[in-house]
Order: structure tokens, then C-alpha cells, then sequence
């Protein structure tokens, strides 16, 4: 998908004044933080589990080489077969020759966010491949031509006057004249249109919560059930998934979803957990008589062994948007690709390049509340900050920013000379704000004094000034 | 969950030092037969800059709770403009600065839980690739407290005397609260005051958008915020607003008179030393 991050700023600023996002921003700051409260208060073991999962996670990249191919082994002894994408374009590609063999005209989908990541419905549809996103939020953002705004709730910027807006004006044609007002109304009517794309596809393409070494199989949760059906209706499934979803047992994963359903929606688990291991095998009553697993790279191997591998340990549950007040103020869309948050902070530098993305890991007051609720305690702030540091190397950091962080440091470096420069700021400001007790404008200060007031300093001068006289006249 | 509960190590010390008022209006330690502990204030750049009394409200905390305290003269500031703007550099300069400053002081205090984190949580990690710094910041972060902290979990203090009319809402600082657990420490000393009730906002516990330089390089996402958690402010119906962080104060006051609602903002440690007839900040009186 084309990046819109380069114009954070700028994207910041408009999701600011859309009263719809606004409003539908609102309701989730509250409702999610506050399920996942309590679905982790009801588990004592919550915490313990928290542990669990990252030492899972850090093993498993600390081995991953050895898991992945465990994992090929056991998909290709199912009678599966395993393809390795380096690239995005690679994925494409594999993906594309696939559904040409199978001479597929539509593939059902279902919840993939490296299908967003790579771009994936865009190049279908140039080779005359439609594809049907069968998660009632991916179907939604599809209808209107609109990337995901959450990981796990894709369309959570929308209210629900715009997608019964929405459904009115695609499904007209499919003899659904009447706009619906009701929420599950909606929903029913999706899934009668929904039913029929089901049917009529060639392909089911899915992403992957884990893939399990041990057993060669891959693990998706949904509450709709729809990936059940885009992976047993059709005659050839395809998963797709990234090279850091390997996990290496059952157990592991029985580890994994405790702390995913709860961290994402609060849920103890999620409606549909399911499992799949290879081809139809003769005997079984239904499934695709082709079963395609694609492991995508995209530059993740370049941070294993890094600082920056904590951020492979994510397991996209959105926790950390769902707590960010910067996520909360501004949504999804500013940050301009396909993870948006916290995670998309550390992630889309790592996977678009520091360039495009330099104001992601920017954006952050560093709160913590992210590393607070994350299931396997990425360290999500200090990654950011690592960030800027390779910023600051490369001199990407705004001159401006440069300049003061100079100016100031060579002062903080000069105690005597830093304490008779801020004395006389402090007089200055004391004698010229001593009326109100605070400025209304400031020179060079116009990024604070546009939303607030400035407080004066107290006269009286600095806490050492007024130290030093205290103890002289105290001690002689 | 009393404080002796989990300070075990400390209880002694809490009963040693259980304060109580006298008619003057200070506080004084109820038996004090143990030798005083000797405290470097971290005094931070903000409060050194805009509001000393919040400095002096802790030095006045910490020695009624029998400490001698000390102002080592060469410190400046914990250096999180630098370390937070990707600035290593600097920061390590700075750091050795600090930890130079501080040698030798067995406790440091800051009433800030953002430079005391800074402190205690960040300088060892600077120094991976230089092991003797590495173990003097280790050592320097070991001895690093946020004010209510050192007043509740060190020293073991439950009450202080101090009367404040009004009620208050407390602000939880991100950095306090997320890397130096502090939450509960601030609220049972207010529970002391007296005329003081707290009432506590929806969510006191999500970031007032200040952010350090954060605030002037995203203003408009810093004022959305700043602009949701003062309408949490006023909800409360509190007159005045309290946080132990100098930086979330301003910005929080700041918009507070923005909008003309009429909180008085002031610095928990004020408050707690019996300095609320303080102009409060942004104020001239």
C-alpha cells in the first residue's frame, strides 16, 4: 500500500476536525482499555502468562531458523507445500501465479494485515482477480476504498450511519433498496451478500495468528467465522503470514491465545479459534484439495539479533493502540501505513524506512501505558526512542531541533554558566509576566502558547539563587 | 493496603517516624531517636526555573521527616530533552554530570517522578559499553526516589500536618506512576491534609499530552489531549488540580486558563508542606 506517513503532520491535522472519527474515537478509548482491564483482572495468572508469552516469543526467535523449517517439514509432509517470499513483491507474485493456476476469478479473504502490507488486493485486481474481504470490517474499508484504521478492528473509524451509507450504495444493485439503521441489520445483510461470494470463490486466502512447528499447522482467530469458510469452501486455500508467526507447539499457542483475546478485546478467548493442518485428507468430509502456506521476510530477518527484535515478538492484538492517547486522538489513518500505534511506530520505520516514516516514533510523549498492557511487554517506548537515535545519526532530526538540543546541551554541560543565563531568564520572565502570572504569546514558544497559557516563573529568582542566599545567611 | 505492608523492611522506620502536628502548623517527627538521613535534592530545571517553592515545599517534607538536606550546586538537568530527542551523545554527558553531582549522597530525591525515573531507570542503560560508569549510574539509581515515594516507602511517613480547603484532583504523571509505581503514595499523605477531599478524575492515569518536547513539536495531538483530560479536570468539580511532575502541571495549567476554568493548579508537594497560600501556577496571586 502506497505510505502516507511522510505527511503525518499534515494527516494529524485532518483526522483532528473529522467529527465522525472523532466520535467513533471516543468510544473506543473507553471500551477497550476498560474490557481489557477486566479480562485481566479476572485471570490472577494474567501477568505470569504476560511472561510466558514473551519468553515464548524470544526463544522462538532466538531459533527461528530451526522452527520455520521445522515448520516446512511438517506442511510438506502433509501433503502442503511451503513458499518463501524475501520481498513484498515476492509474495505477490507467488500468490498471483497461484491463483492463475488454480484459474481463480474471485478469492474470499480473510483477515490478513500482511495481505495489506503487501499490497496484495490492488495487484490482484490489475491482473483481473477479484478479491472479497470476508471480515465484516475489511469488507466494509473495501467497499469504500479505504485501508485499515485498526489491526483488529479495521473499520473502527466509522460510524454507523456511514456504513449503512455505505451498504446502501453497493448493495443497491444486489436488490438491497432499504437503509438499514440497526446494527445487526447490517450485519445480516453483509452476510447475506457475503454467503454467495463464499460460494462462488475460487481461492480462500487467510493470514495466520501462529504458525505451529510442531504440528506444521496455522492458527487463526476470528469472531464471524469467516475465515472457517474461506478455508473450506474453496479448492485451493493460501495462507499468508510473516516469518515471525512461527511458534513451536500446540502448548505454546494455548499460552498465546490466553493473553491475545484478553489483551485485544477483553474476550477470554475469541468466537472462532481454528486450526489448519494441510490438505483435505481422503476420508475428510470437506476442505481445499490444495493447501499453500507463503512465509513472508520484508526485512524483519534484519532485526534479528538487534535491539530492535522485541518488536517481532508482537502478536497484533492492538492493545497498544487501543491505550495510546495519541492513537485515541488521531486514529489510524495519519500514521499513514499498514500499523498504525505504537507497534506501527517501531514497526513501519523498520519495514518502509526511517525516511518515510521519521515522524512515527516522534509522535509520542513516551506515556508508557503501551508497554503497560502489551501481552509480551514489548518495550514499545524504548524502541521509539531508538528510533531517534538512528535519527539523530543520520541527521534526519529537523535542524531547527538540532540546533536548540545543541545550544541547550552546551549550556546543561555549564553549571556556572547555565545558572547566571537561566537567572536572567527567570528575572525576565518573572518582571514581564508578574501582572497575569502568565503570557498569552511568547517569542519562539508559539507551539505552546497557540492552545495554552505559558506560566510565569515566581519571583523571587531561581530555586539555587535563592538557595544560596537562604544558606549564606543561615551558615556565615 | 497500609504502607508497612509492603515496606517491610521499612516498618520500623515508619513507626519511628509517624508524624504528627503541633500548633504551629509544621510537622515534626513523633520520635526521632534514629540518626537523621543525610538527602541530595534533585531540584529538577523546571522547578529551579519557574517554581522554587515546589523545592522548598520538599525540603521542608524531608527534613520535618528528620533528614538533613543537601542542594549539590552542579546540577543542572537529568538530560531527558536529549536522551528522548535521540541525542545519546549529550546524554551520557550529562548523566556523568549528575552522577558526579550526587557522589556520594546516600538517598537522592526529586519531586519529579520523570527526572527521578530518568535516574533511576535509564542512566545504567547508557553506559553498556563502559562498565565502571555503568556501575556508578547503577549505584546512583539504586539511591534515586521521587519525593512521596521516599516520604511513604523509605521513610515510612503517613500523615504530614497540613490544612488545605478545597478539593482536589491528582493527576498520576506517566513516569511516576509507570516506572516508579507511584499512585498511592501521593493520595495517602493528601489523606492527611486537613479540609483537603480528593476527588479523582475518570482517567487520572492517561497522558496530560505534555510529553516534554512532544508538546511543541505536535502541538495539535498534544492539545487534543491536554484538552481531554482538562475536561476530566473539570468533571470532577475539583477547584484544584495536583500532579508531582512540574512539566504536566504548566501544560495542564496552561490550558486550564485557556479555556477560563477557574482550577488553581499547584504541585502536590505544596500542598503537603502546607504551602497552598502560594500563588498557584500561571497565577500572579
Amino acid at each position: 500500500m502506497q505510505s502516507t506517513a511522510r505527511n503525518f503532520k499534515h494527516n494529524a491535522h485532518d483526522a483532528l476536525r473529522d467529527a465522525n472519527l472523532q466520535d467513533s474515537l471516543s468510544k473506543l478509548k473507553v471500551g477497550f482499555s476498560e474490557r481489557r482491564r477486566q479480562a485481566a483482572e479476572r485471570l490472577p495468572e494474567f501477568e505470569a502468562l504476560r511472561d510466558r508469552a514473551r519468553d515464548i516469543k524470544d526463544h522462538t526467535l532466538a531459533n527461528l531458523d530451526f522452527y520455520l523449517e521445522e515448520f516446512e517439514r511438517k506442511v510438506l509432509a502433509l501433503g502442503g507445500h511451503v513458499h518463501w517470499a524475501p520481498t513484498a513483491e515476492d509474495a505477490r507474485r507467488i500468490i498471483a501465479d497461484l491463483c492463475k493456476g488454480a484459474g481463480a476469478r474471485t478469492i474470499a479473504k480473510s483477515k490478513s494485515m500482511i495481505s495489506e502490507e503487501i499490497g496484495l488486493n490492488d495487484h490482484l485486481e490489475t491482473l483481473g482477480i477479484e478479491p472479497v474481504e470476508t471480515d465484516l470490517g475489511e469488507y466494509i474499508i473495501q467497499l469504500r476504498h479505504e485501508p485499515p484504521s485498526h489491526i483488529i478492528a479495521p473499520a473502527v473509524h466509522l460510524t454507523k450511519d456511514q456504513v449503512a451509507d455505505t451498504f446502501l450504495e453497493h448493495h443497491r444493485a444486489l436488490g438491497f433498496t432499504k437503509r438499514l439503521t440497526e446494527r445487526n441489520d447490517l450485519v445480516a445483510e453483509a452476510r447475506q451478500v457475503l454467503r454467495q461470494k463464499f460460494l462462488d470463490a475460487d481461492v480462500g486466502l487467510n493470514g495466520a495468528n501462529f504458525l505451529v512447528a510442531e504440528t506444521g499447522s496455522s492458527m487463526l482467530v476470528t469472531n464471524e467465522g469467516n475465515a472457517d469458510l474461506s478455508n473450506t469452501l474453496p479448492k485451493m486455500q493460501i495462507v499468508l503470514a510473516s516469518i515471525e508467526k512461527v511458534i513451536p507447539t500446540l502448548e505454546d499457542a494455548a499460552v498465546l491465545l490466553r493473553v491475545l483475546a484478553r489483551s485485544a478485546t477483553g474476550q477470554e478467548s475469541s468466537a472462532y479459534t481454528t486450526l489448519n493442518t494441510g490438505p483435505r485428507r481422503a476420508g475428510d468430509l470437506d476442505g481445499p484439495s490444495q493447501y499453500h502456506v507463503v512465509i513472508l521476510d520484508n526485512g524483519r530477518s534484519s532485526v534479528l539479533g538487534t535491539r530492535m527484535q522485541d518488536m517481532l515478538r508482537c502478536i497484533r492484538c492492538g492493545a497498544c493502540m487501543n491505550h495510546c492517547p495519541v492513537y485515541g486522538a488521531i486514529g489510524g489513518h495519519a500514521y499513514g501505513w499498514v500499523y498504525p500505534g505504537p507497534i506501527g511506530a517501531v514497526l513501519t520505520p523498520q519495514l518502509i524506512g526511517i525516511e518515510e516514516a521519521g515522524d512515527l516514533p516522534n509522535a509520542s510523549t513516551f506515556c508508557g501505558r503501551c508497554e503497560s498492557v502489551c501481552p509480551v511487554r514489548i518495550p514499545l517506548p524504548g524502541l521509539m526512542r531508538h528510533w531517534r537515535e538512528r535519527e539523530f545519526e543520520r541527521h534526519l532530526t529537523p535542524r531547527t531541533v538540532r540546533q536548540g538540543l545543541a545550544l541547550w546541551s552546551f549550556l546543561a554541560q555549564r553549571p556556572r554558566l547555565y545558572r547566571r543565563l537561566t537567572g536572567w531568564a527567570n528575572r525576565l520572565l518573572a518582571v514581564f509576566g508578574r501582572a497575569d502570572g502568565r503570557f498569552r504569546s511568547l517569542p519562539l514558544a508559539s507551539g505552546w502558547t497557540r492552545f495554552r497559557d505559558f506560566p510565569a516563573p515566581q519571583p523571587g529568582g531561581t530555586f539555587h539563587t535563592q538557595w544560596a542566599r537562604q544558606r549564606s545567611r543561615t551558615r556565615p | 493496603m497500609e504502607p508497612h505492608q509492603w515496606t517491610s523492611g521499612y516498618a520500623t522506620a515508619g513507626a519511628r517516624f509517624h508524624l504528627s502536628g503541633n500548633r504551629s502548623g509544621a510537622i515534626v517527627a513523633g520520635v526521632s531517636s534514629s540518626p537523621p538521613r543525610r538527602v541530595a535534592l534533585f531540584v529538577t530545571c523546571l522547578v529551579d526555573l519557574f517554581r522554587p517553592s515546589v523545592g522548598f515545599a520538599a525540603v521542608k517534607l524531608l527534613e520535618d521527616a528528620g533528614c538533613i538536606v543537601e542542594v549539590p550546586p552542579l546540577q543542572v538537568c537529568c538530560g531527558q530533552p536529549a536522551y528522548n530527542s535521540g541525542d545519546r551523545a549529550s546524554t551520557r554527558a550529562i548523566a556523568r554530570q549528575v552522577i558526579d553531582a550526587f557522589e556520594g549522597h546516600p538517598h537522592v530525591v526529586a519531586p519529579s517522578g520523570s527526572c527521578a525515573g530518568m535516574l533511576a531507570h535509564h542512566y545504567p542503560g547508557l553506559f553498556e559499553d563502559d562498565p565502571a560508569m555503568k556501575a556508578r549510574a547503577e549505584h546512583l539509581a539504586g539511591r534515586c526516589h521521587e519525593l512521596t515515594s521516599f516520604l511513604v516507602d523509605v521513610l515510612g511517613v503517613t500523615r504530614v500536618s497540613a490544612r488545605y480547603d478545597g478539593a482536589v484532583t491528582y493527576h498520576d504523571s506517566c513516569s511516576g506512576l509507570r516506572e516508579l509505581g507511584v499512585k498511592q503514595q501521593p493520595r495517602t499523605l493528601l489523606g492527611s491534609v486537613h479540609g483537603l477531599s480528593l476527588r479523582e478524575m475518570k482517567t487520572p492515569e492517561v497522558c496530560c499530552g505534555f510529553g516534554g518536547t512532544f508538546c511543541v513539536k505536535y502541538p495539535e495531538i498534544s492539545n487534543a489531549m491536554v484538552g481531554e483530560k482538562t475536561g476530566d479536570i473539570a468533571a470532577t468539580g475539583a477547584d484544584t488540580l495536583l500532579a508531582g511532575d512540574l512539566g504536566c502541571l504548566m501544560n495542564m495549567a496552561g490550558k486550564l486558563q485557556r479555556e477560563g476554568r477557574a482550577v488553581k493548579v499547584r504541585h502536590v508537594a505544596e500542598v503537603l508542606a502546607d504551602m497552598g497560600d502560594e500563588a498557584p501556577i500561571g497565577e500572579s496571586r
